[in-house]
This record gives structure tokens, sequence and C-alpha cells, in this order.
């Protein structure tokens, strides 16, 4: 991964259910603290646009897609364990000591 | 539809053959349908099949969820039954939706629920308007995720959903060891569970099913084979639920007159089971081709089923004694099957006969001999079989000739063929051979006829050139 790249991040939701906001916060937190600058969140509600959920295979809500870099990573769940999502995104912990 | 005890419970048609009967009318309308069986028994058939004529026989559409095979695999698998799922699909009477879940690509951290599935299948349903939904099987979420304390409440949760949408779902599940299903989806769905099974007797395969619950409503509670041939799956009640085919009043000749003014009525009832019972070699091939002959002079249609001889063989030797059966091939109205009982199961013969029944609707149907399936299956089965196949030409009105070879010297009440079908023949015939004073003698007798005083002794009788040719007595 090169300083350039951007991340893309899909998280899919159903309605602001506190399930779904917990979620979004957590991983907006995340992306701060360690992909500054080089992400993009972008948050479908499927309740709103039902027809996307078929593409991307959603079955658990909230699903967060990492679409790029590849290979595909699914996180289901608030994402409240941190540990797990960065490992599960592939997020190498440049800063060390923070935590 | 009303059921028996008047309290009004809407079922909508299975669209599988047979399976309306047994259901007393169908599936309860807008309730989940467990239907579980070990893998390669045709559960997906069933779902198929359930969406496949729910919309072309009553226009209501439907929605395959598969969690097993994709789409493509689907269209393919079932085109050889002659359905057609990507025109369906085409048409917007069909969404096909195949949840896929990679395990490996998936991480769970946190809470979550299957709000993603609901909306999926929520949006199918609503975007045709369907009324029927197949999850083509769910259990398959087991091995995607690991809360599965989470996905059992979401299960629990999908189906109640699902019945308040009010569309009727088959949800199928894989047997377990000792459960119906692996995950125990039995214990959500608890309205209508139908057990699938496939099973290796003797070498030939036959397909089953019973149905294990159906609340609300009567059932039959047998194991009911199955088949899946090139028209799909039909499931072959096993007895009519009741005794209520019409009786003729009219007679119909045997095509001999002597053998006739036996009966009092001179000859027999329309629509009655004659049994022509005999050691090999007593002529019961020759009376049920006098009788078909007899049938087909009268303008019927007769339908022969003939699992010894071949076709030329029988029409060859019947012609020896002056009866000619090739006319009436020609004109159709003498239809000879001729095939060796073992090529088929028992279920195959009786398909075999039902559609026949169906296609061309025939007056009279001859089995020669029906003892010959009894080295098909086992004697439970092969009686099973009988009744089910008088019952039906009993209920289509259909003449019925059955001849049964009876072992040499045996006692013929303690035949198996004989057991069976005695009680269920309306009319009973006992041919015998017997040597006395260096003679063969031949020899013919009524054991029964339900409903008409018969001549009680045996008549002797000789084969001739020109038939059958009864002695004066």
């Amino acid at each position: 991964m090169t300083k350039e790249e951007t991340w893309e991040l899909r998280l899919y939701i159903a309605g602001q259910t506190p399930k779904s906001v917990l979620a979004l916060s957590n991983i907006t937190n995340y992306c701060n603290e360690y992909l500054s600058g080089k992400y993009s969140i972008e948050v479908i509600d499927l309740l709103k646009s039902p027809q996307l959920a078929e593409g991307d295979q959603i079955f658990a809500i909230p699903t967060l897609v990492r679409k790029f870099p590849q290979p595909l990573r699914k996180i289901i769940g608030d994402l409240s364990n941190k540990e797990k999502v960065l490992v599960g995104l592939n997020i190498r912990v440049l800063k060390s000591g923070k935590d | 539809m009303k059921t028996q005890n008047g309290q009004i419970f809407p079922k909508i048609s299975t669209g599988i053959a047979g399976l309306d009967e047994i259901t007393y009318g169908g599936f309860p309308e807008g309730r989940p349908i467990l239907i579980c069986g070990s893998a390669g028994c045709g559960k997906t058939m069933f779902g198929i099949q359930f969406l496949v004529k729910g919309i072309l026989d009553h226009d209501e559409p439907g929605v395959l969820m598969s969690f097993e095979e994709s789409r493509s695999d689907l269209a393919k698998n079932v085109k050889s039954l002659g359905f057609d799922l990507e025109q369906l699909v085409k048409e917007d009477k069909l969404r096909i939706d195949h949840v896929k879940i990679e395990r490996s690509e998936i991480e769970e951290t946190g809470e979550y629920d299957l709000d993603g599935l609901f909306i999926r299948l929520n949006h199918a349903i609503d975007s045709i308007g369907a009324k029927r939904v197949v999850l083509d099987t769910i259990e398959s979420l087991f091995g995607g995720v690991e809360n599965l304390g989470l996905l059992r409440s979401e299960i629990r949760r999908l189906f109640r959903w699902l019945k308040d949408k009010g569309v009727t779902t088959i949800i199928t599940g894989e047997r377990g060891k000792n459960t119906l299903t692996r995950q125990g989806l039995e214990e959500y769905i608890s309205d209508c569970v139908i057990l699938v099974d496939f099973r290796v007797i003797d070498q030939i395969a036959t397909r089953r099913l019973r149905i294990v619950k159906y609340r609300g409503s009567t059932h039959g509670t047998n194991e009911y084979p199955f088949l899946i041939d090139e028209n799909g799956i039909s499931v072959i009640p096993v007895t009519s639920l009741k005794l209520d085919y019409k009786s003729s009043e009219k007679i119909v000749s045997l095509g001999i007159e002597a053998l006739d003014n036996l009966f009092s009525k001179k000859g027999v009832y329309k629509g009655s089971s004659i049994l022509i019972s005999g050691t090999a070699g007593t002529s019961k091939t020759i009376l049920a081709s006098y009788f078909a002959i007899e049938s087909c002079k009268r303008k019927e249609k007769v339908l022969y089923f003939s699992f010894e001889e071949s076709i030329d063989q029988l029409v060859r030797n019947m012609k020896t004694i002056g009866i000619d059966m090739e006319p009436f091939i020609e004109d159709g109205s003498l239809i000879i099957q001729a095939s060796r009982p073992s090529l088929q199961g028992l279920e195959m013969h009786l398909l075999v006969l039902h559609k026949l029944l169906k296609e061309l609707k025939p007056d009279t149907v001859i089995i020669d001999p029906i003892s010959s399936l009894i080295c098909v299956g086992n004697t439970s089965e092969v009686r099973a079989m009988l009744v089910r196949l008088i019952d039906v030409l009993k209920m289509n009105e259909i003449n019925a000739i059955l001849t049964s070879l009876t072992t040499e010297n045996g006692n013929h009440t303690k035949d198996e063929t004989i057991e069976v079908v005695s009680s269920l023949a309306d009319t009973w015939i006992n041919l015998e051979n017997s040597q006395l004073d260096g003679r063969r003698k031949r020899s013919l007798n009524i054991i029964k006829s339900r409903g008409m005083g018969h001549y009680n002794n045996p008549m002797e009788f000789e084969i001739t050139e020109d038939g059958i040719v009864f002695q004066e007595q």
C-alpha cells in the first residue's frame, strides 16, 4: 500500500439504528486515527436503496465492506472491537505505542 | 377451503401432483413450511416446482432465495424438467437471489442482525408482488456466521416476519442425525413439516415423503412415494382417502357368452375389478384378451399392460385361437404396453399407469399379470401399490382385469397377490388345470362376484382354434 492510495470503505446500514450509528462512529474514529486523509466511507442505507444489498452480498447489518484495496473484506457487527476491525481490514498500525 | 370440521383454513396448491390430495388442499397459505431431507433427495426441486407451478398455474409470482446454488446453476438443473427459470425471471414473475456467504472474507465484531437478509427478501418480494417464497437452504447460514445464538433468534424472527408478510414460504433443511434438520429448524416452524427421503431397496431407488406435522389440518400420515421425472415431481397417494367412488348399474360382457351366463346379471358391472387367478397355462391371458377385445368392440379404449409377453408375441398367440387383436391395435382402441416389471420401481409403474390413464382415458385396463409385480418390491409395498392401483381404476370407473399367477399346487388363498387383490376385486375367477383319466381338464370357477349371483360349480372348458369353448352342462 502506497501513501497515495485511498481506502474505499462502504458501510451498509438499515436506518439509523443504534448499532448502525455506533458502527459508523467506530469506523470513522479508527480511520481518522490510522488512515487519516486517505480513506472514504460511503454509507448505504438499505432501507432507502434495498437493491444494493445483493451486489455486495449483504446479509447482516451493519456490514463494513473494504472495496479497496483488494481483496474484498467484510466485517459485520457494530465494529466495537477495534483490534478485530483493524486486523479484519488489515490496517497496519503505524503509530506504534499509541495503544 | 373448508376443512372437515368446517373451519376456514386457507390453503394454496403445492404445485406438486398428488401432494394437494395428501394435504387436503395444499400448503397453509401465508405460513412457513419446512421440507427436510438428506442431500440429493429433491428438496430444492420441491421448492422450485412450488414456485414455477405457482407462477404458471395460479399466476402467483415467487421468490427463490438460494443459499447454495447460483442462479445459473439452478436454471440449468431444472431445465431438464421443463422449467425455464430465466424466462420467468425476464417476465418479472420470479426473482432469484443467491445469497453467497464467504466465511473467509467475513469478520465479526460487535452486535449485528440479519436485516440485510430481510431487506433483500423484502425487496425481492415487493418488486414482483410475490406470494410464494422458497429459502433453500437457510441452514447454510450456520456455516457463515460465528454468533449462533443470534442467528437462531434471527431465523426465528425471519419466519415470523414471513408469516406477517403473508407469503407462503418453503424452507428446506438438511436432515440431522437425531433431528429432522441439522439445526433444529423444526423448532421454529410448527405449521407444516414434510420429510423427504431417498432410499435404495433391492437396487431400486425410491423417493418417499411423509407429512410429519400439519397444524390445524388433517393430512395423510403414510409415507408416500414420489418421483422426479421430466415433468417434475409427482406424489402418489398410497390409498385414496375415502371409499367414495361411484358404482355403475351398467353391465358389461366378458366377451364370452357362456361365461356371461354364469353371472345372474349376464356380465359384470361396469367399472369393476376382475381378478383372474390360476397356475401357469390355465388361459388367464386368453380370458383377459377376450375381455379386451369385447371392450374394443364396444368402441371403448383398452390399455393392456403385458408384463410377460411382447406385443408381437401376444398378438401372434391370440391369433392361433381366433382372437385378432391387430385391427384394434391399428385403430388405436387397443394400446398394449409391454415391459419387464423389474425395469422400473413399483412407483414408476404406478406413475406410468397414472399418466396413461390421464392421457388415454381408457375404459378398460388389463394388467397381465399383476403377480409379476411382486418380484419388484417387498410384499407390503406391493400390497400398498395394488391397493392404490385398484383405487385409481375404481375412481375412474375403469373396467379392470388383473391376472394373477398362483404357485403350482399351492393353496391359492395363501398366495400373497391373491391375498391382497382378492379382497379388492369385485369379481374373482379362478382357473385350474386338473388331470383326470390321463386327460387334462381345464376348469373355471367363479369364487365371488359382488352384487350379483353367480354359478357356483367349476365349469369345464377347452381351448380350440376358435377360442374358448365351454362344455355343455
